[in-house]
């Protein structure tokens, strides 16, 4: 029995070798697989064959808005998200469980929804896009309308990453530096920023990783016009659909390719807050 | 930005020094979070509301238990519902090999268990029909048993329990990791089996963890599209999603039918999300006995 005297559940080496295989195998084919399938598929016209399904000119059409879509939605919701996170985890005031709750909306609603919502408003009939199209301007069915579908999807990501992290690490920091007499902005730079830089760092390649994947919002508003408002996952989805699956595969190990660095960068966060 | 007149603020707000603001950006950070919460999330969404408010409300009942809009509720209702109870046990597996054990291999392992949120659903929605489709790397070795999961319901199942697999795994992992060994090794020392302090210790602390894990995974899976649209076959009555039927109706340029549908989804996704939220509320206050 002295054997016996440490032991925690799962510990004897029958239990943890199967249940290690069980998982490992599990993830495997739920997990790695699909990627590797994505890089076989992707290079199988060899590499010359990638290369040229690449350089494809709506793919490299859907790259270029996919990229200016990542540029102006990321730095938005990434002053969005710190803002946001200063305010719910810095002060206390009436209504601050409500916002935490509705900034959680877009990870609830479908993405369909979500475009929805957008092309209501601010098609050619919405209230808004009414307005606008007496002066001519249509934001639906055009780069705006994916933008803000974009916006609307990945606005949750840095605040959600910076809140937990900064609700942990209190305000005294802060409060001292307000008290040696810090401005904002520098209380901000100074002391503020080193402390969330990594969780700040994930949350932006997270929502840089959802911007450039989007597929169900910005298919409501972009209206499939190929070489004009085709992102590139709406690209893999009309190659797929035209019996071009190695050209869908090759679209698509761009968009694994950004998947893994995220994972990569996450991992390296986690190792880095782990030391601190 | 606010100043921070430092000899202000000893006469104001006697009632309540707790809720001193000694820190600046109250004003700024407030207006810049309002501003763009209004503008981006709350705008639309009462405009959904109001849309579908204006259309009466005969024909809004009459576009909402349309057969065929009916039928694709059941069947994402159930798809989710047996995806999330695949994620509630495979995430309660591999929160558990993660936390308890250590073997090669395992950082990669932790790594990878976030790649469906990484992972763009259109991207996970053509490698998955293309896994399963009949000569496909899974596809041809099911087929032999019998089993055809793409282009049924059963792909619907499988997309969804793809893209939510992240949730149980990263609600569990911090409870474990935050279990005290004491009881369970008084437990195990008094010869109780590995089972029975699972049962009567474990599982206990364990299942608010994945409660709230499978509601995330099910509210999730209920909105899905990218990934379900690809395997799922998409024929009428059998294995069309309801994100996928917003989508039809919009492409018969049925903006009522359609914005009545998605007034349905929104209501129901809004008060799980409130009902997830509550639920984690009152769990992390048991948790840490507040």
């Amino acid at each position: 029995m002295a054997a016996r005297k440490h032991r925690r559940v799962g510990d004897s080496p029958l239990v943890r070798r199967t249940l290690i295989g069980i998982a490992v195998g599990l993830t495997v084919l739920l997990l790695f697989m699909p990627l590797v399938l994505i890089f076989v598929q992707a290079f199988a016209e060899g590499w010359a064959g990638y290369v040229s399904n690449i350089l494809n000119e709506y793919t490299l059409h859907a790259i270029g808005l996919t990229l200016v879509v990542a540029l102006l939605t990321v730095p938005l919701n990434m002053v969005f998200g710190v803002f946001l996170a200063w305010l719910v985890t810095r002060f206390r005031f009436p209504g601050r469980k409500l916002l935490t709750t509705l900034i959680d909306i877009p990870f609830a609603v479908s993405p369909v929804v979500a475009g929805l919502l957008f092309l209501l408003l601010y098609g050619s009939n919405g209230w808004v896009g009414q307005w606008l199209g007496e002066y001519d301007i249509q934001l639906m069915f055009s780069w705006p309308g994916i933008v803000m579908v974009t916006v609307f999807v990945t606005c949750p990501f840095v605040a959600r990453e910076l809140i937990p992290l900064m609700q942990q690490q209190g305000r005294e920091e802060e409060e001292a530096g307000v008290v040696l007499g810090a401005s904002g902005w520098q209380l901000f730079r100074r002391v503020t920023l080193p402390n969330i830089r990594w969780a700040l760092l994930y949350g932006v390649i997270l929502t840089n990783a959802r911007a450039v994947g989007e597929f169900g919002a910005v298919s409501v508003v972009s209206g499939n016009i190929r070489g004009e408002t085709n992102t590139l996952p709406l690209q893999v989805e009309l190659l797929y659909q035209d019996y071009n699956t190695v050209g869908a595969f090759a679209a698509s190990s761009l968009l694994a390719g950004i998947a893994l660095i995220t994972l990569v960068v996450k991992a390296i966060v986690e190792w880095r807050q782990s030391r601190n | 930005m606010a100043t921070n007149d430092l000899s202000e603020r000893p006469t104001k707000r006697l009632s309540a020094p707790a809720t001193k603001r000694v820190l600046p950006g109250f004003g700024l950070s407030l207006g810049i979070s309002l501003f763009f919460i209004s503008l981006v999330l709350l705008l639309p969404i009462s405009g959904l509301f109001i849309r579908a408010a204006g259309m009466g409300w005969e024909q809004f009942w009459f576009v909402i238990t349309d057969p065929r809009v009916v039928a694709s509720y059941k069947v994402t209702a159930l798809a989710a519902l047996a995806a999330s109870l695949f994620n509630c046990v495979f995430g309660l597996l591999m929160a558990w090999v993660l936390v308890r054990y250590e073997f090669p291999g395992k950082r990669l392992l932790d790594a990878i268990m976030d790649l469906p949120f990484a992972l763009p659903t259109a991207v996970a929605g053509i490698t998955l029909a293309t896994l399963f489709a009949e000569n496909g790397w899974y596809g041809q070795y099911l087929a032999d048993v019998g089993i055809e999961v793409a282009f049924t319901p059963l792909g619907i199942v499988v997309a969804m329990a793809f893209t939510s697999v992240p949730f149980v795994v990263r609600t569990v992992q911090p409870v474990l990791e935050e279990m005290a060994p004491e009881d369970e090794e008084a437990a195990m020392s008094l010869g109780a089996s590995d089972m029975t302090v699972f049962r009567k210790i474990l599982f206990p602390t364990l299942w608010p963890a994945v409660v709230t894990g499978g509601a995330l995974s099910f509210a999730r899976s209920l909105g899905e599209y990218g990934a379900v649209i690809f395997i799922a076959g998409n024929s009428p009555y059998i294995s069309e999603v309801i994100s996928l039927m917003i989508f039809v109706r919009l492409e018969e340029y049925d903006f009522p039918a359609a914005s009545a549908i998605a007034a349905v989804v929104m209501t129901v996704s809004l008060l799980l999300l409130l009902a997830i939220n509550v639920w984690q509320g009152r769990y992390l206050k048991r948790l840490h006995g507040g």
